[in-house]
């Protein structure tokens, strides 16, 4: 009946007990009690701007931990009564440019942390999320200063993790290794989250430095951890493909066909290998796109042309999307997919401007490298 | 702390999507004065808004799901409202299923909806997790007739008009032509306009003061010519507007009417121009033309029925006025000798309706409320 769950008909389980969804999030868990009981002191006192914030927050980090926008939704709910202030408190002014950023409403976000920063310059939340979406933007200069801000006000992990994430972006991944790795030694009592985050940048680092070995070494010591972290999967996976071990890639990840980003790189591992199970998980990417673009939403381009590149032969869609996601978002991986299109349709002039932010980022990845010498060996 | 993990986060931020965020499936059938819908709602959405885990093993069941199909059809319809009429469409669930989309399990209601009369128009206001998740989209396929559109509902465009009579080339093109009737007839600087131009009609000017015309033929000729020229010209403007090729801003046009008001009320108590009045009804014509392009504008026009709905506006605007000209010329041949109407019907309404259009006049120009037309 509608285009965009084009499965079969409705039905009536036969069994009472038939398990129809799983909860991301058990209502016994300790997290679950803590959500439960904020929304109950919400519900109580709507105006309440530090049990807002506070669930809010958590909201935020689910999101994250669970890759489910929904909680952006529910975090962004919990500041109603502040979110169409035109001068909010500042702290629901943070945390609001926090969910616009979310849905890529970055000049929104950044007019807000603007004034943040302005208003109180040892906010260590908004410069962090300057430095994001600055990274993003590809604006290498701002988001070092908004790093630069972050010395005294933060600890020495937040502020020299800041700083190699900029300089393993721009030329520089093996000072970035040496400050990051003393960094995380020196700091006994980084959480666990923490420690994952390090070295997942850490592996990343030594990948932009063609050290493939140590990136592997990060990899591990990050999934041994056991922090249920889907950028981590995500890049391990990443790097499993990359490294021609697809095998590996759909051990890891048959079971977390319910996250779009996982899907696709199971997908993508199944259809080296040609496995059966490739011809369903493709289908079931299809139908999450469609729903994604009748809502609207313009938030997945950069997996969506990877998902026509590599999984659909749709080479010409594919950098159509990757152009279109560049305008958008700037990230070393946004430039890799639309070089990569771009060399797929024997078309180096579309990859103008990735192969611009090469040269003026200095940006290292042997990966990206090889597609961008390729492109241009194709200009006349 | 709390900024390390805010870089960690950001980083994260570009992967967060990884699922597919909170969307129902809303399909709507509209026939005569019934809606019948199905409405596909992610069963983690109703488990947040209404709590189905009643065990709390973090698992949802059928069972689970049947014990409060009650609360899922209350909770969900009160977050749907459909009026037909000006007249709420009450929804009752019909049945209670499960589908299985990309992303998960959805809880799938039927329903009916039962309006006072025949829906011409259904208005749908969407409500559903706007408090909970102000990100939660309800995406409307409605259906009626041959016809098939579709819609996103959102906070911020939670209540939408659908015209179903659009569907039918014949009510559409109806629909229109009633538009244009009514226009002209509540139009009051229209029809003054118009009134102006007509009422010298019956009556001829003989040197310095004006006379009763001797013949019906002659006066019938003269509002035949008038309203000939009027119409051709207003709807060549109204075409040429309504489709874009020209556009002018409407306090510009509605201001250009006023005068075109007052200069020809005026004309009927200081005379400039006689004889030729038709040229004065198609010259202003072209400009009133561009204020019946403002009406449809605002009435939004049918893509791929564009044409139909100009001309149906236009034919109504057409028979509105006929119907003014059949009503006025032959009670104006009739009193045409009579001091009644020489004086106080030509001069004093030919003042009169000066006074009013000069109002009008600063009203528009300046953007100012004196009266109320």
């Amino acid at each position: 009946m509608l285009c965009a769950a084009a499965h079969a008909a409705p039905y009536v389980p036969g069994d009472d007990a038939a398990v129809l969804e799983r909860l991301p999030v058990r209502p016994g868990d300790p997290i679950a009690r803590e959500l439960l009981r904020l929304r109950a002191d919400l519900a109580a006192d709507p105006q309440n701007l530090d049990v807002a914030l506070r669930l809010s927050q958590r909201y935020f980090e689910l999101a994250g931990a669970e890759g489910d926008p929904r909680y952006v939704g529910y975090a962004e709910a919990a500041l109603k009564p502040w979110w169409s202030l035109e001068d909010p408190p500042l702290e629901a002014r943070v945390m609001r440019a926090i969910v616009n950023q979310y849905s890529h409403n970055f000049s929104a976000a950044m007019r807000d942390l603007d004034v943040a920063v302005r208003a109180d310059s040892k906010n260590a939340l908004a410069w962090s999320w300057r430095a994001a979406i600055h990274m993003v933007q590809a604006d290498y200069p701002a988001a070092r200063a908004d790093c630069e801000a972050l010395r005294g006000i933060e600890n020495e992990l937040g502020v020299v993790g800041c700083m190699a994430y900029v300089d393993s972006t721009t030329g520089r991944a093996a000072n970035a290794h040496r400050a990051l790795s003393e960094a995380l030694a020196r700091v006994a009592r980084a959480s666990a989250d923490e420690k994952v985050w390090a070295l997942t940048r850490l592996a990343e680092m030594s990948l932009r430095q063609g050290d493939t070995k140590r990136a592997e070494v990060h990899f591990r010591a990050a999934l041994g951890l056991r922090v249920r972290d889907q950028f981590l999967l995500a890049a391990w996976a990443d790097f499993l493909l990359d490294q021609n071990r697809p095998s590996e890639v759909v051990t890891l990840l048959k079971d977390w066909v319910r996250s779009d980003i996982l899907l696709l790189r199971l997908a993508l591992a199944e259809k080296v290998m040609g496995a059966a199970a490739a011809d369903e998980h493709i289908q079931a990417l299809t139908a999450r796109f469609d729903s994604a673009a009748l809502r609207g939403d313009k938030l997945h381009q950069q997996e969506e042309a990877r998902f026509n590149l590599y999984l659909l032969g749709q080479k010409k869609k594919a950098l159509a999307l990757a152009l279109e996601n560049w305008k958008l978002q700037r990230e070393p991986r946004d430039a890799r997919i639309l070089l990569e299109a771009a060399l797929a349709m024997n078309d180096p002039a579309a990859a103008k401007e990735a192969l611009a932010w090469i040269n003026r980022s200095g940006h290292e990845d042997p990966e990206i490298r090889r597609t961008a010498e390729k492109l241009k060996a194709l200009a006349p | 702390m709390r900024a390390l993990l805010a870089v960690l986060l950001s980083l994260l931020a570009p992967l967060a999507l990884a699922h597919k965020p909170s969307d129902s499936y809303l399909a709507l059938r509209a026939e005569g004065a019934q809606v019948a819908g199905q409405w596909d709602i992610a069963l983690r959405d109703l488990d947040f808004a209404v709590g189905l885990d009643d065990n709390g093993d973090g698992n949802i069941t059928w069972g689970e799901v049947k014990a409060h199909r009650a609360d899922i059809a209350a909770y969900a319809l009160a977050r749907l409202r459909l009026t037909s009429g000006g007249a709420d469409c009450p929804a009752s669930a019909t049945e209670h299923l499960i589908d299985d989309h990309s992303d998960g399990a959805y809880a799938v209601m039927r329903f009916t909806a039962a309006c006072a009369g025949e829906i011409r128009t259904l208005e749908i206001n969407y409500s559903l997790f706007a408090d909970l998740d102000p990100q939660h989209k309800g995406l409307l396929r409605l259906e009626h007739g041959e016809g098939t559109r579709t819609a996103i509902f959102s906070p911020e465009r939670a209540k939408q008009k659908f015209k179903l009579a659009e569907f039918s080339v014949l009510t559409q093109f109806l629909d229109y032509g009633r538009e244009g009737v009514w226009h002209i007839w509540i139009g009051f600087d229209h029809i003054l306009f118009l009134l102006s131009l007509l009422l010298p009609a019956v009556l001829a000017r003989r040197g310095a003061r004006w006379e009763a015309i001797g013949k019906f033929r002659p006066a019938f000729w003269d509002v035949f010519k008038i309203v000939t020229a009027f119409t051709v010209a207003h709807s060549i403007t109204l075409s040429l507007a309504a489709l874009s090729v020209i556009s002018l801003p409407s306090r510009l046009v509605e201001s250009a009417i006023a005068v075109s008001v007052v200069l020809a009320a005026l004309n009927n108590v200081f005379p400039l121009v006689h004889g030729r009045r038709w040229m004065v009804a198609f010259a202003f014509g072209l400009i009133h033309g561009f204020g019946f392009a403002g009406v449809l504008r605002d009435l939004g026009l049918p893509q791929g029925a564009l044409l139909l709905a100009l001309v149906g506006f236009n034919l109504g605007v057409e028979v509105g006025q006929l119907a003014i000209v059949s009503a006025f010329l032959p009670a104006a041949y009739w009193l045409r000798a009579s001091w009644f109407y020489r004086r106080l019907v030509f001069i004093g309404g030919s003042l009169a309706i000066a006074v009013v259009a000069g109002i009008w006049l600063i009203e528009r120009a300046f953007n100012m409320k004196i009266i109320t037309p």
